[in-house]
């Protein structure tokens, strides 16, 4: 009587939000990852799932947007490119929060919350907002790069072009995803005990060589699960390239866009999803595996 | 103070200063009185002016406010729904499609939303967009209101059990005053999502639907105006003001992030 009533309670109070997720987000997916096997319509977006043009009514699946994303080499390459620039992004954002972390993790109690919070702070303005102030930063009549092109005038070069380039997705990039690197460091970082250091000291061992042969080795799970955080998000994301990139900064998630905005072909903007997803999947697994190794 | 400390202080001034620069100079400039985002003229307030008689801001704005209420305030309500099951109850599927779109990357979500609501006949606009933003925002809800739950005395509500009050009373009386801090956090983080989410929106928004950050989208694209800094500081501000009233309420509940 008791179980069926707690059985009951349970039903009433998860049933609604897992309802509402099953629906609006679990079916989504499935039907997107459906979409990936089929034709696309005449007039964009989906062909009738019934094809009963010949009479017979077969349901209509294919694999011809999987053979297009794998035949053409320039989709292969624009996934690497966006590979590369995330894994720049995340080096990048290794180097900065490191020192970071660890003159947080390494500062007063008192000062600690503080510290941390500063660094999350930004985080929460608007995402455009953020990407936006780059624009007026890397633009043409920006102050900051018409004293970088007085320096270089100096050297004799041509001025530089900041604004709609690689350089730009990058910067746009690191700044988006810093807090996501530095709070995981943090959190590793300030666990070490001080006693190691002190013994490596102790044995001899100088900063530079207690900082590699203790700290650093110590700190690769944060390093690892940072590396996650900045990656992945940093794979698929469109608004970046798409306001800082130019036609030359250009990612998967804007080609992604482009598919199911302009050209309409849902078919294969499905396929890039799904490669994409996977993608993600594939190396948050393998983040996962190698900080449950790194562990033990 | 030796070598190690001034250059460890130094690489985190550094760092600080290119997390808040470009913030800094976006208010800036949102106060001066030149077309261009380049030398500043002087002190001027008629950019927030202007954008005060923007008709199409002021609609965005409007738009924004309704869909980050509506979508809050359901949220909310499922996003508890869903942490007290987790708390309480044994769930394999819900924890996974609680996370799940929080994990996955913001794009398919926005698609997949797109694909689904177009094939249902779901006309894209406000209703679209309200749908898609709760269901990204019931797992912040759930994480942060499932982690006031964890700290909970749980005897409290054995009490009130063992003197009779029926599972409802006991949750209506005595869980839920003491998880409401939670909540509300919960909700106000879901409102600030709401308000600042830009890819799903993007995908899930209609003709007339255009809510902030879209409207801000647009106008980046075409031209950058004065007016886009003053919009962005009038964002931050209240933004900044939410989070310090839901740090207040749930102090640690935003560390989830």
């Amino acid at each position: 009587m008791a179980a069926q009533q707690n059985r009951l309670h349970k039903w009433l109070i998860s049933g609604p939000p897992l309802a509402y997720l099953i629906v609006f987000f679990a079916i989504p997916v499935l039907i997107m990852v459906l979409a990936s096997f089929r034709n696309p319509g005449e007039f964009g977006g989906l062909a009738p799932l019934l094809n009963d043009e010949s009479g017979s009514r077969e349901i209509d699946l294919t694999t011809e947007s999987y053979g297009r994303f794998f035949g053409d080499f320039l989709y292969t390459e624009l996934f690497l490119k966006s590979l590369a620039y995330a894994g720049v992004t995340t080096l990048a954002c290794l180097l900065i929060a490191y020192p970071l972390a660890m003159l947080i993790a390494r500062s007063s109690k008192r000062h600690r919350d503080l510290l941390v919070l500063l660094v999350i702070l930004p985080f929460w303005s608007n995402f455009l907002i953020r990407v936006y102030a780059w624009m007026i930063i890397l633009g043409p009549q920006s102050v900051f790069v018409s004293a970088l092109n007085h320096i270089v005038g100096w050297f004799g070069l041509a001025p530089l072009t900041l604004l709609y380039t690689p350089f730009a997705v990058i910067i746009g990039l690191v700044y988006v995803h810093l807090p996501f690197m530095v709070l995981p460091l943090y959190a590793n970082l300030e666990k070490h005990d001080p006693a190691l250091l002190d013994a490596a000291q102790d044995l001899g061992a100088n900063a530079w060589r207690r900082f590699w042969r203790v700290t650093f080795p110590l700190s690769l799970p944060g390093v690892y699960a940072g590396a996650a955080l900045v990656f992945i998000p940093a794979l698929g994301i469109f608004a970046i390239p798409d306001i800082l990139g130019g036609t030359e900064g250009i990612m998967i998630g804007n080609v992604i866009k482009q598919q199911f905005l302009d050209t309409r072909d849902w078919p294969f903007g499905s396929v890039l999803s799904m490669v994409l997803t996977v993608l993600a999947i594939v190396l948050a697994g393998a983040a996962a595996w190698i900080a449950k190794r790194a562990r033990t | 103070m030796n070598k190690r400390v001034v250059l460890l202080w130094s690489a985190a001034i550094l760092a600080y200063a290119f997390l808040y620069a470009p913030l800094a100079i976006v208010v800036v400039y949102s106060f001066n009185d030149s077309r261009l985002n380049a030398e500043w003229v002087g002190f001027t307030l008629s950019w927030y002016q202007k954008l005060f008689h923007n008709e199409k801001m002021l609609h965005a704005a409007w738009n924004s406010l309704l869909i980050g209420i509506t979508a809050s305030a359901v949220s909310t309500i499922l996003g508890t729904m869903a942490g007290y099951a987790m708390y309480r109850f044994r769930t394999r599927l819900l924890p996974v499609l609680i996370l799940a779109p929080i994990a996955i990357p913001e794009i398919l979500m926005g698609v997949s939303l797109l694909i689904f609501f177009v094939l249902l006949n779901i006309s894209l606009g406000m209703v679209s967009i309200v749908l898609s933003h709760i269901a990204f925002c019931i797992g912040f809800v759930a994480i942060v209101v499932r982690s006031r739950l964890a700290g909970m005395d749980e005897s409290l509500t054995e009490a009130a059990r063992d003197l009779g009050a029926t599972p409802w009373t006991a949750f209506r009386l005595v869980t839920l005053p003491l998880i409401m801090p939670g909540v509300v956090a919960g909700a106000l983080m879901a409102f600030t999502l709401s308000i600042d989410d830009f890819v799903i929106t993007f995908f899930t928004a209609g003709v007339g639907s255009t809510t902030l950050p879209l409207q801000i989208y647009t106008m980046v694209k075409i031209a950058v105006t004065p007016e886009v800094n003053a919009v962005s500081t009038l964002l931050m501000t209240l933004t900044l003001a939410l989070i310090l009233i839901a740090s207040r309420l749930a102090p640690g509940s935003l560390r989830t992030q």
